[in-house]
């Protein structure tokens, strides 16, 4: 009987376990006979009770108390319990674990194995968990088996120097001058380790990476040959040679190339090469094509060589492979700033993904349409952005909106254009602009003064459509507030004028001032905008004032606040009185009642502060021409002295022209003879 | 580098881990929910590279076994895939027509076949008779060793 079996009949009950506690109590029993297990002496089962307890800690239950038996097992001579010792290790220890300083001598002893294969797990585990301290004890056996071991040891001792260097950057030192003899190596699996750790080396230290650029002819034959080899099939992936050492050798040449015009040119033939050779009909050349891509645009390539990789990277976009879409918008996202018209030659490819299912796809496909938006394309690019905006995901809406304004404010070809954008995002996605775009389009509106009729109408046929977007209301409110005249008076080059009356207005305000959708800021935009228009209209102040009185005692106290004071506004508007003559002790006061288009109602005050009382006042006025004149009875043909008592007297005037009145327009000319 | 690679089924239950980076224990049950969650979320026709904090996340679905990875930035997308894949190849070779099962109840050879494929989060080697041979020749290594040892099974717990 196999000993895995009972590996495998625990697995077996643990499965079958029909609930979440059944479960615990099997684990609980099974974790309670593997610790006795590891109290008593070896008895051979070790490494099978340390497996079990692996697998439980899969499952996520604690196994703590299995660390020490892995630094047992890594001891024993025994190349079984050492594999499942070093595995245990690499799942139950890391270097923060005090215990795995212990297993540092047992590493040094099994990297001197006679057994390959037991050298290879003390590597693995190195290469894996290794802490800083461990690396610099064992740095130098590394260095050996890197000069002097087989292909199966090389090749592991490199990524093992490579986890070294990344943990310790001043070992690179040490392992510089090895790696540099393992280029010269055939094995595939050796020279893919000595590329990723000349890589290491050469990112960390510039030095080194100096002194690698005079491999890049041995690198460029070694891609070369790579290339142009008939199918080896024992590397052969796809039709492409050994793909992984080919993009490890991509990416070490663009480090190589990086800045450096000499080591750009000795590696500008090959990567054409490569560009042009690769079939890229399954992922393995697609992968190879990518690197060479990356490696072209990062370094200092001719331009003839540029333009080929985006033209891959635009081959790429019409690929039925989603994966493949996708990195290519990531990789003309990086380029679009620097290679602006080579990208923008694919702008139809790229405005096409924004329709792609994939929202990562689609994501991308925005990121590089803002990112193209010229003079040249704003109208037919806006087209598609606008499009989008109505149908593309959630997440998306609010990016995609500032995208637009941003694009908008940049190219905007003219002011009515700018206006019409704004608005056409408003209505589709205006519940994801940010708070600026109010105040923002306020300001426009207010400086495009030609298009004030056009807006005004254009906004007021929206808000009796809906009132749910705020921004839009808001906005909508402004404009009715501040250009309601331009309404109401049924005319407008630009677009179809509304008959509207001063009525339909104020319902459409009152609508918004009630409907529970409106947010308290937008009930304030629209009481301010109620209260504007009673100088703008003339037949219905009063309902106007009704109106804002209404919200004297309204519950929000930013709005009560406001309809106090436009209450208070109204008064003083109301009672707002002139003194018209004031002398000898007689003053009389001058105070419009109610002021019409084509009238006003004035009261006159006569007061008299002399000590005697003044009789038989009459009171003449004079007017232009075309004004009307109608006096009343006074109240009265005696002033009191000393201020005791007035009289009034109402004046009707009817201003059928509109002639601008003036409180000094009237004129009093007689005066009391009596006052001395 | 490779910074982890998981396996997990349909249901989020996890059949390795493998871990390149020292990463604490709470921080491990942390990422693995977190990549459980965004890739068994991922609708059916989606693209196979995700972003998840500065790593890039590549995953793939065999069967009912999701392979998912998470990569440095400049890792190269297309050719994580073409490693991905290659490793169920090699799962395949070694169990013959690999399923969930055999990764099972055979855990921890899938972690010895990862382990010469693998190496402190790199490629180690890249032809695949190379990686069978040697996972072969590291097998029959034990099985000798069981056959010549002397312990006796009886002494074990039951």
């Amino acid at each position: 009987m196999s000993p895995s079996v009972r590996l495998q009949e625990m697995i077996r009950v643990i499965r079958g376990a029909r609930t979440q506690g059944e479960e615990r109590g099997v684990i609980q029993r099974e974790c309670a006979a593997i610790r006795a297990q590891f109290r008593q002496a070896d008895n051979g089962t070790r490494s099978h009770n340390l497996a079990k307890l692996l697998y439980v800690h899969m499952l996520g239950y604690p196994a703590h108390f299995g660390q020490m038996e892995c630094v047992r097992l890594i001891a024993s001579p025994r190349y079984n319990e050492k594999r499942v010792g070093y595995l245990g290790a690499m799942m139950l220890l890391d270097e923060k674990q005090d215990a795995s300083l212990l297993i540092t001598n047992s590493i040094k002893n099994d990297l001197s194995h006679s057994s390959q294969y037991v050298q290879s797990l003390a590597l693995c585990t190195l290469a894996c968990m290794g802490s800083a301290e461990m690396c610099r004890d064992l740095a130098p056996e590394i260095d050996r088996l890197l000069r002097a071991s087989n292909s199966y040891i090389k090749k592991k001792a490199a990524l093992c120097a490579v986890h070294m260097v990344r943990k310790v950057p001043e070992l690179g030192e040490l392992f510089t001058p090895a790696a540099r003899s393992l280029l010269s190596e055939k094995n595939h699996g050796v020279l893919h380790g000595a590329v990723v750790l000349i890589t290491e080396l050469c990112e960390r230290n510039p030095d080194t990476l100096e002194q690698f650029r005079k491999a890049v002819p041995e690198l460029v034959l070694m891609m070369k040959g790579l290339v142009m080899s008939g199918y080896s099939p024992e590397h052969n992936v796809a039709g492409i040679s050994d793909p992984f050492l080919q993009v490890r050798i991509l990416r070490l040449l663009r480090i190589l190339g990086r800045n450096n015009d000499t080591a750009s040119d000795a590696m500008n033939d090959l990567l054409a090469q490569v560009a042009t050779n690769t079939d890229s009909s399954k992922t393995a050349g697609s992968a190879v094509l990518y690197e060479t891509v990356l490696t072209v645009m990062d370094i200092k390539s001719e331009s003839g060589l540029r333009v080929l990789a985006v033209n891959i990277l635009g081959r790429f976009l019409l690929n039925n492979d989603r994966n493949i879409r996708y990195i290519s918008m990531t990789s003309l996202q990086k380029i679009v700033q620097t290679d602006h018209n080579a990208v923008q030659r694919h702008r139809g490819t790229i405005v096409d993904c924004l329709k792609d299912q994939d929202a990562s796809v689609k994501r991308r496909a925005l990121e590089l349409s803002l990112a193209l938006v010229s003079a040249v394309n704003i109208r037919s690019l806006m087209k598609e952005l606008l499009l989008f905006l109505s149908s593309c995901p959630p997440e998306l809406r609010a990016h995609t909106t500032s995208g637009i304004f941003n694009a908008a404010e940049r190219y905007a070809p003219s002011q009515r254009w700018h206006i019409d954008t704004i608005l056409h995002v408003l209505t589709t996605a205006g519940g994801d602009v940010r708070d600026e775009t109010v105040p923002n389009l306020i300001q426009l509106i207010t400086t495009a003064t030609e298009l004030h009729c056009y807006t005004v109408h254009k906004l007021y046929r929206a808000l009796i459509t809906d009132i749910s977007v705020q921004s839009l209301v808001q906005v909508a409110c402004w404009c009715i507030g501040e250009y309601g005249d331009l309404l109401l008076r049924g005319e407008c080059e630009e677009t179809e004028p509304v008959q509207v009356t001063e009525d339909d207005v104020l319902d459409a305000l009152e609508t918004v001032l009630q409907s529970h959708m409106s947010s308290p800021a937008t009930r304030g935009f629209a009481l301010t905008a109620t209260m504007k228009l009673s100088t703008r209209i003339t037949h219905n102040v009063d309902r106007i004032r009704s109106i804002v009185s209404i919200y004297g005692s309204c519950i929000d106290v930013e709005l009560q606040q406001r309809a106090v004071e436009y209450n208070a506004l109204f008064k003083k508007y109301d009672h707002m009185s002139v003194t018209v003559y004031e002398k000898n002790g007689v003053t009389l006061k001058l105070q419009t009642d109610r002021q019409t288009d084509t009238g006003m109602t004035v009261t006159l005050t006569a007061t008299n502060s002399t000590d005697g009382d003044i009789t038989g006042l009459t009171l003449q006025a004079a007017v232009p021409k075309s004004v009307q004149l109608q006096m009343k009875a006074p109240s009265g043909d005696v002033i009191p002295a000393h201020g005791l008592g007035q009289v009034t007297q109402t004046v009707l005037l009817n201003n059928p022209n509109k002639v601008g009145l003036h409180s000094d327009t009237v004129q009093i000319d007689s005066f009391p003879s009596t006052a001395w | 580098m490779m910074h982890f690679l998981l396996l997990f089924s349909r249901q989020g239950k996890l059949r390795l881990q493998k871990w390149f980076t020292p990463v604490p224990e709470r921080e491990k049950k942390k990422i693995v929910r977190d990549m459980t969650t965004m890739v068994l979320g991922r609708k059916p026709r989606s693209c196979n590279f995700l972003h998840w904090k500065d790593l890039k996340i590549v995953y793939k679905k065999y069967a009912s076994l999701y392979f998912c990875c998470g990569l440095d930035a400049e890792e190269n997308e297309l050719l994580a895939l073409e490693v991905l894949h290659r490793y169920v190849e090699l799962l395949d070779k070694y169990f013959g027509n690999v399923c969930e099962l055999d990764i099972i109840f055979n855990f921890e050879k899938a972690y010895f076949i990862l382990d010469e494929f693998l190496l402190g989060g790199e490629v180690q080697e890249t032809s695949k008779q190379v990686l069978s041979r040697s996972i072969e020749a590291s097998d029959m290594l034990q099985e000798a060793e069981i056959d010549n040892s002397d312990y006796d099974l009886e002494l074990g717990w039951p």
